[in-house]
């Protein structure tokens, strides 16, 4: 098993994992700063801003760490697929260039405006910048997942006789079949990944006695996005699995454990199992009759796939996918019990004093990331064992790069990526550890002072104590 | 259009995209290769946030250039990367630690782990720099193709011209550094900056002169390029125009001139960059594929290029109003990074 192209699916699954986790924050955190901002703007509450220059901080590390490991994937392609690249290579090549011209610069023009701008350039303006820079997250998040969807669902396109492959129509390689359902799936999970580390950073500050304006507001418009958002996204979770079962069966099959496609009587769902591979079949299974059908096509007996329409090298590896896909499902369910306790609390009056809540937020604050990748395992792995689905082979995608080359570059990988973002993460912690301070100080707590700067426009233009010009520092 | 005529102006794009990559993060990496140089805290936290709001605009360039050559030129995008392996990846861990370093060398709580970031940015922004120029030399030398794919070994790129290449473009960024900060600090770090680009802008010349002698010679393509009737029309200008703006460099320097330097620093990476495209055109992977060669389909590139003609300059204009909001000399202290 271990030859230079497993190897290789290790190394992107291991570097692409690492990054997608970071600019999912960051969409979701960018929303966020532009809600508080936009609030503070239109209520003049201190709060609002202490917020802003509290979550900017940590959002400044883990945009830093999304650019630098995206940099990675976007070389990682030619390095290590490279026959993928030259193959698929003119039909969404240019949709990755879209991505770089229309929503990488803007993030990255705006950063700094919206970052360090604050006392240069009119509130406004600023919040243009913040606006900017959220508006360029999530158009990236639509370009890669467009990307993706069409490695999944390809459209609009032709293969030529040494199997390169002709853009024939950009509009369907774009909007082909599934990227409605895999954009809003992702934008709603970056959603949740915000609310529930913020939360979680609020649940641990009133678990602390720490009952500040800031961490109420912040720990209350969480439990709001979790109530609402983790709902929306198992409707749009199931939206996504009905797409999947018209356009990629097997993974479907994958999914659900099953190895025989349902008879005329509709098929039960498995809820636990280990398929097997070798014998065809899924051991110990526990299984509820006619679920699946519902599940799947809403019907009672609806006809469900089965490995076995296809021949064994055609399968994705099922006891993965299944299992990934029950853990997604399983965490996506807490959500929304959080949701619904937050909810009541909320209605009993007892947001801020309940501790069980408090408690559950806490430790709840990593589960929706762990959804996401189980979820991101469960598309990637089911799409096997294919790059481009039913066209291209992930085994004739590889680069003509040997076995020790891959080796040594992914051990490389791991030492870097757990020693530099592992650093990172503990500098975003102990920064999530520090109550949100009334007047809290622009980026840097440690140069608090600025001597001689310039102060173009915003200083007499914010009344006093909003402390949003004020060029001496609060601490 | 033509479809080869579209495939020229993408070439054009792509190398503007690289140059201007080269310009802009040219500088911010050679302000972290002087970290070695700057022992003082307050001056390093100066140099790193007269740099701090526009790197990751710079960096872009690299991910457009890469992103580019994927969308429009796959073919040479899918022989060159795995040709280059070693030195992408190193460019890329490089940009890694440094990148990562620009958040966390202001959060460090310990005089130790203040100093490892520091040594992270100096050290991922030099190894960035050296692999850029050896990817640069791996690429000028030529590589191994066969039926449309990289059939070379590991280390073919690791030759005596492509170490020079690494070595002048650290050089080259560190000169471009030193010139930054001329234009964007004061004082003693001013000062120090100004001596190490006379210094550094001399060295430059001898690595610069040294390249362009060696690089007729890998190729009779690029011999021929340079040295007869009527390319030597074109060409001669090249050097012609660099002895001038070496002349101009200096006496900027000496009349203590902030931007001047700068400026001559910027104009000679041009002409240097242009010198490369003479050589190089038409090929897109010396010695045999051409831009043509390594073209994607046409409807592929004028589906990006409708995009790139609007987005372009838009992209210019508000990475230039970025510049513009944080003009001016960067006060030590300043509590942006």
């Amino acid at each position: 098993m271990i030859d230079a192209f497993h190897l290789a699916r290790v190394q992107f699954g291991f570097t692409v994992a690492f990054h997608i986790t970071f600019p999912a924050f960051s969409i979701g955190l960018a929303s966020y700063l532009m809600v508080l901002e936009g609030m503070w703007l239109r209520t003049g509450n201190q709060v609002y801003l202490d917020l802003f220059k509290y979550w900017i901080k940590i959002f400044s590390i883990g945009f830093a760490m999304g650019v630098v490991s995206g940099l990675v994937m976007s070389y990682q392609f030619g390095t290590n697929w490279s026959q993928y690249s030259a193959k698929a290579g003119p039909v969404i090549g240019p949709v990755m260039a879209y991505e770089v011209l229309t929503a990488f610069f803007l993030e990255a023009g705006f950063l700094g405006v919206m970052l360090f701008g604050m006392e240069r350039v009119g509130r406004k303006l600023h919040m243009f910048a913040t606006c900017m820079v959220a508006g360029g997250t999530f158009l990236s998040a639509f370009w890669i997942l467009s990307v993706n969807s069409w490695m999944q669902t390809p459209a609009g396109f032709s293969v030529g006789a040494d199997g390169r492959m002709f853009p024939t129509d950009y509009w369907q390689v774009v909007f082909n079949p599934s990227v409605f359902v895999r954009v809003p799936h992702m934008v709603l999970a970056s959603y949740l990944i915000v609310a529930f580390i913020v939360g979680s950073v609020g649940a641990y500050h009133l678990l602390c006695g720490r009952a500040t304006p800031a961490v109420r507001t912040m720990f209350s418009m969480a439990m709001w996005m979790a109530a609402i958002v983790a709902p929306l996204q198992i409707a749009m979770g199931d939206i996504h699995g009905l797409n999947t079962l018209e356009h990629q069966p097997m993974k479907i099959a994958a999914m659900e454990g099953d190895f025989d496609p349902s008879g005329p009587d509709g098929a039960p769902l498995i809820l636990f199992g280990l398929p097997n591979m070798t014998d065809e079949r899924t051991d110990y299974k526990i299984e509820i009759p006619h679920a699946s059908s519902l599940i799947l096509t809403h019907t009672w007996s609806g006809r469900v796939p089965g490995l076995k329409q296809v021949p064994p090298a055609d399968r994705p590896y099922a006891p993965v996918v299944f299992w990934t896909f029950r853990a997604m499902v399983g965490i996506g369910f807490l959500m929304f019990g959080l949701g619904l306790f937050s909810l009541l609390a909320r209605w009993r009056g007892r947001l801020f004093s309940n501790r069980w809540l408090h408690r559950a937020a806490l430790v709840m604050g990593p589960a929706p990331i762990m959804a996401m990748l189980c979820g991101w395992m469960t598309t990637e792995i089911g799409r096997q064992p294919y790059t481009v689905y039913g066209v291209l082979r992930t085994a004739d995608s590889i680069s003509p790069i040997a076995l020790p080359g891959i080796a040594t570059s992914l051990a490389v990988f791991a030492v870097v990526y757990f020693t530099v973002f592992g650093a990172g993460l503990m500098v975003m912690l102990r920064l999530m550890a520090k109550p949100p301070s009334t007047g809290e100080s622009g980026l840097d707590p440690n140069l608090p002072i600025r001597s001689a700067g310039i102060h173009p426009g915003l200083a007499g233009a914010v009344p006093p104590g909003t402390g949003a010009a004020s060029p001496l520092p609060a601490e | 259009m033509s479809t080869e005529t579209i495939a020229t102006i993408w070439a054009g794009l792509i190398a503007f995209a690289v140059l201007a990559y080269v310009m802009l993060d040219g500088f911010d990496l050679g302000v972290g290769i002087l970290f070695a140089a700057e022992r003082g805290s307050t001056d390093r936290d100066t140099m790193v946030n007269s740099i701090a709001p526009m790197w990751d605009g710079n960096e872009t360039w690299l991910v457009l250039g890469g992103g580019g050559l994927f969308g429009v030129f796959p073919l040479a995008y899918s022989i060159i990367l795995p040709a280059l392996y070693p030195t992408i990846l190193g460019m890329l861990f490089g940009l890694i630690f440094r990148g990562v370093a620009f958040e966390l060398r202001f959060r460090a709580r310990t005089a130790i782990g203040r100093r490892l970031w520091d040594l992270s940015f100096f050290g991922g922004s030099t190894v960035a720099a050296l692999c850029q120029g050896l990817t640069l030399g791996g690429l000028l030398q030529g590589i191994h193709v066969v039926g449309g794919q990289y059939a070379g070994g590991w280390f073919d790129w690791l030759t005596p011209f492509t170490a020079l290449c690494g070595v002048a473009v650290v050089a080259g960024y560190a000169w471009l550094g030193a010139c930054w900060l001329v234009w964007r600090t004061e004082n003693s770090l001013q000062n120090r900056a100004r001596r190490q680009a006379r210094v550094l802008g001399w060295v430059m010349l001898g690595l610069i002169v040294a390249v362009s002698l060696w690089t007729p010679f890998l190729n009779p393509m690029f011999e021929k390029r340079w040295f007869n009737w009527p390319g030597i029309l074109l060409t001669s200008p090249v050097p012609l125009l660099v002895a001038g703006l070496v002349v101009l460099f200096h006496w900027g320097i000496e009349r203590r001139h902030h931007l001047t330097p700068f400026l001559c620093a910027l104009a000679i990476f041009v002409l240097c960059f242009a010198g490369l495209g003479i050589s190089f055109f038409p090929l897109m992977v010396p010695p045999d594929i051409t831009i043509w060669q390594a073209a994607a389909p046409r409807a592929s590139q004028l589906f990006v290029l409708v995009g790139a003609s609007v987005l372009i300059p838009l992209i210019l204009a508000y990475s230039g109003f970025s510049y513009w909001v944080f003009r001016g000399k960067v006060q030590p202290g300043a509590h942006y990074h």
